[in-house]
């Protein structure tokens, strides 16, 4: 298959996604859809996991080719194993997002996967990282990925306040996917989300059927 | 001893290395280098020799900047100590590149320890003759303080000869005794000239590491010639 250089310069590579993070009072809540699909039409996937685990305490959601993305997950995930022990510590989220980062930038001519970082540390509390196509990292309190992501900047920019509570947040999320998810025809499935505290992590799984359900449904 | 000791790749019959002891003797004979962790941060303080009247003075500096957060003073052979030095940066750096934040004092210690290490395994090279002390602080971890010697091992140090009292104290008050305790160890009689080189890192410099502003040290100086005599009794060894 030929590289997809043109278009990436000029379209930007979109992908049959919509994943989400944002930091609330405590922690922070990272979400994904659960479709992968191929040229927009089939369906390959109703119920793919794009929220991958890659420490105790941190989440990454995956954007771009998944192929790629899991390709770079999995040798990220085995890096901060490794990192983690000698340091005798959890590992920081930026250094996770700067592991991501790393091999993103450095092999840009190849891949095509963008990643939303996201967890808690000792040292910074919540936190969340956008690691884009290129291997641009920036820390912002919420931020959204994704093809899917385009219906819902208004409602985010709208709805999004700092230091919420965790049912707040975790509503403002699953609302956020389930909007994306009603628009967007290659985002769909179920919501996956994840709540990340320094107790613990959580996991919430929302179906199809059971998702907030807006003024034209 | 006799044949032994060629070589940093041969074990003695009773299992010591010879060259590697023998590159501690390079330290044991180098002026004294100390370092003590305190309440709020990290002091240390060099004995710094001077063999020519033609050097200008503060040349030839024997603590290193590795990073903004870490300070290095060193004992030994000072070439050695210096390319160790940018073993010890390029360490930090390439940390920071890839972690996206501050290395931490024990990983950098054990990393420059994993290489001094190396060079005591090879016929082909020699080991490094000096040992150092790295100091750091951080507003979360507090004041750090590790030591490597030329068999490559990193111990935590919390003071490094100092009495219990010092812990408690600030980097203020402990900058005068460092710059005592040198003025103490230092033989008058076999080395005449000598500068007191000082530096600290800690809450007082908002966690950068940057040697002691000129009225700090001068202050410190007159109260280290007041107090040599009267207190030269308490002190054990150097480094």
């Amino acid at each position: 298959m030929e590289k997809r250089c043109t278009d990436s310069q000029v379209k930007g590579v979109s992908t049959g996604t919509t994943i989400l993070a944002a930091t609330f009072d405590g922690g922070v809540v990272i979400g994904s859809d659960s479709r992968a699909s191929i040229g927009g039409e089939y369906v390959s996937s109703k119920t793919i996991n794009k929220v991958i685990q890659v420490h105790d305490r941190i989440f990454s959601c995956m954007a771009g080719s998944l192929a790629d993305a899991q390709a770079v997950t999995k040798a990220a995930k085995f890096h901060l194993s490794f990192h983690s022990v000698q340091m005798e510590t959890p590992p920081l989220v930026i250094a996770a997002a700067s592991v991501l980062k790393e091999l993103c930038y450095k092999n840009k001519d190849e891949l095509q996967a963008g990643f939303i970082t996201a967890g808690w540390d000792r040292k910074k509390g919540p936190q969340v990282y956008v690691v884009s196509l290129g291997g641009m990292l920036i820390s912002q309190p919420v931020t959204i990925g994704g093809s899917g992501s385009t219906y819902i900047y208004g409602y985010v920019d709208a709805k999004y306040k700092p230091n919420m509570s965790k049912e707040e947040c975790l509503q403002f999320a699953t609302n956020a996917l389930a909007l994306a998810m009603g628009r967007d025809n290659v985002s769909g499935g179920v919501a996956h989300l994840v709540v990340v505290t320094e107790t613990g992590v959580e996991h919430v799984v929302v179906p199809g059927d059971k998702l907030p359900k807006f003024h034209n449904e | 001893s006799a044949s032994y000791d060629l070589s940093a790749s041969t074990f003695s019959p009773d299992g010591r290395v010879f060259q590697v002891e023998y590159a501690m003797k390079a330290v044991e004979n180098s002026s004294t280098a100390i370092a003590i962790r305190c309440k709020d941060g990290v002091v240390f303080g060099v004995e710094k020799l001077v063999l020519s009247k033609l050097y200008e003075q503060g040349s030839n500096k024997r603590i290193f900047n590795i990073d903004r957060h870490v300070g290095m003073a060193v004992a030994g052979l000072l070439a050695d100590a210096r390319s160790l030095s940018e073993v010890a940066r390029e360490e930090a750096s390439s940390f920071r590149s890839n972690y996206g934040h501050d290395i931490p004092l024990k990983h950098l210690s054990d990393r420059v320890a994993m290489y001094v290490h190396a060079y005591t395994l090879y016929s082909a090279v020699r080991p490094f003759g000096c040992s150092f002390i790295l100091g750091s602080y951080d507003k979360d971890d507090g004041p750090q303080l590790y030591m490597v010697d030329p068999s490559g091992i990193s111990h935590v140090s919390t003071h490094t000869h100092a009495r219990t009292h010092m812990k408690e104290m600030t980097c203020r008050e402990i900058v005068k005794e460092v710059a005592k305790i040198i003025y103490i160890v230092h033989d008058e009689v076999k080395d005449k000239a000598f500068e007191l080189e000082l530096s600290w890192v800690g809450e007082v410099t908002n966690g950068r590491h940057e040697l002691v502003p000129k009225d700090v040290r001068e202050e410190a100086e007159k109260y280290a010639k007041t107090r040599e005599q009267a207190d030269s009794m308490f002190i054990v060894g150097s480094i």
